[in-house]
């Protein structure tokens, strides 16, 4: 029963979608493509940090009737972690905020070169 | 070949890193520190039904402060990136109408869309919602107001007033807090009402909505940004 249990398989999955988002953003040669990789990587991360504040059993941290319905009736023993969650919706618009940009960048990139390979831009690289 | 193998690596790196501190992870089984005291006297000390927008907009009201400031850096930022040379800008494209059911859809949903988005970031000290969700869904709205019609202007004009209103009274309700209650962005400037209704936990529907329209408004402007950088060539 210990491997079933919520918070594993979400943590399992958060590190799932990290290492597929990290493959995405290595491996791509379609900038669009290495875009997609960094919001599933966002993604990944933000499910894991959220099921680092799950509790067994435990309901939103949302005080209704859920929580008094609950056996102990006491917020502190029937909610999950709420600064998580809090830190999570800051991190989702971060992360909004950094795929936009991207999308921005890939654009003018697009305009410079007509093309969305990664290989035809190494004006940098020596 | 070089390449494939470091890649390789690199995941097998993580996928390492992860696997020990899957298996040595052990879930946590009460509240400690300071979740416990948003927990213990979140209701009582802020009076929001909602412990994350509790600590949100009113423990780490700051940090909300900070978030939307990058979202507007964000905006101007892809503002400045895209921007069109005069030549470009007077330039007239008219794109291909879409199909009438995307159209007829639009008008029955656009207006339920903007309510529902009003409805959520009103609701946010109650319900699992708040102003960066309420504003998304406005923001959706507006995307599909533009997919139903492509060569729909946005009115550039109502999106900085929003923005700037907003941004303003948010910045304004916070610094009333100092001298009204107990420091920067203190809810309790209004009373916090009767527990669990629609006007309690002090200013946080207000500053919420606030937070909504600015979050609306600024995303709404970067899908402007990108409609009409369509007409760059």
């Amino acid at each position: 029963m210990e491997y079933f249990d919520l918070g594993k398989i979400s943590l399992l999955i958060g590190f799932l979608l990290i290492i597929i988002g990290f493959w995405g953003v290595l491996s791509q040669k379609n900038i669009i493509k290495i875009i997609i990789g960094f919001a599933i990587l966002n993604t990944g991360i933000n499910i894991l940090m959220v099921s680092l504040g799950y509790i067994r059993g435990r309901t939103a941290p949302i005080i209704d009737s859920a929580v008094e319905q609950a056996e102990n009736h006491n917020v502190l023993n029937s909610v999950v972690d709420p600064v998580p969650q809090a830190l999570v919706l800051t991190a989702i618009v971060i992360g909004f905020g950094v795929t936009a940009l991207l999308l921005a960048y890939a654009m003018k990139l697009f305009r410079a070169k007509r093309t969305l390979d990664i290989n035809n831009f190494n004006d940098l690289k020596w | 070949m070089l390449r494939n193998l470091l890649i390789g690596l690199v995941l097998a790196g993580f996928v390492f890193i992860f696997y020990n501190l899957y298996i040595t992870y052990e879930p946590k089984t009460e509240l400690t520190g300071i979740a416990a005291h948003y927990a213990e006297k979140g209701a009582v000390e802020v009076g929001a039904a909602n412990l994350v927008t509790a600590v949100v907009v009113t423990y780490r009201g700051f940090d909300t402060l900070g978030e939307i400031t990058i979202l507007f850096l964000t905006a101007s930022i892809i503002a400045f990136f895209l921007k069109l040379s005069k030549v470009d800008e007077e330039k007239i494209i008219v794109h291909r109408g879409t199909s009438e059911l995307l159209i007829t859809a639009s008008k029955i949903l656009i207006p339920i869309i903007f309510l529902f988005g009003a409805y959520v970031f009103m609701n946010g000290h109650l319900t699992p919602g708040g102003g960066f969700q309420g504003g998304a869904i406005i923001a959706s709205g507006v995307v599909l107001s533009i997919l139903a019609n492509p060569n729909r202007q946005i009115n550039h004009n109502v999106i900085i007033w929003v923005e700037s209103i907003s941004g303003v009274s948010f910045v304004l309700i916070g610094v009333l807090g100092i001298f009204l209650a107990g420091g920067f962005l203190d809810n309790r400037i209004l009373g916090l009402g009767e527990f669990g209704t629609l006007f309690s936990a002090g200013a946080i529907p207000i500053i919420y909505s606030f937070v909504g329209l600015k979050v609306g408004a600024e995303i709404s402007n970067i899908l402007n940004k990108y409609q009409k950088s369509q007409k760059e060539s």
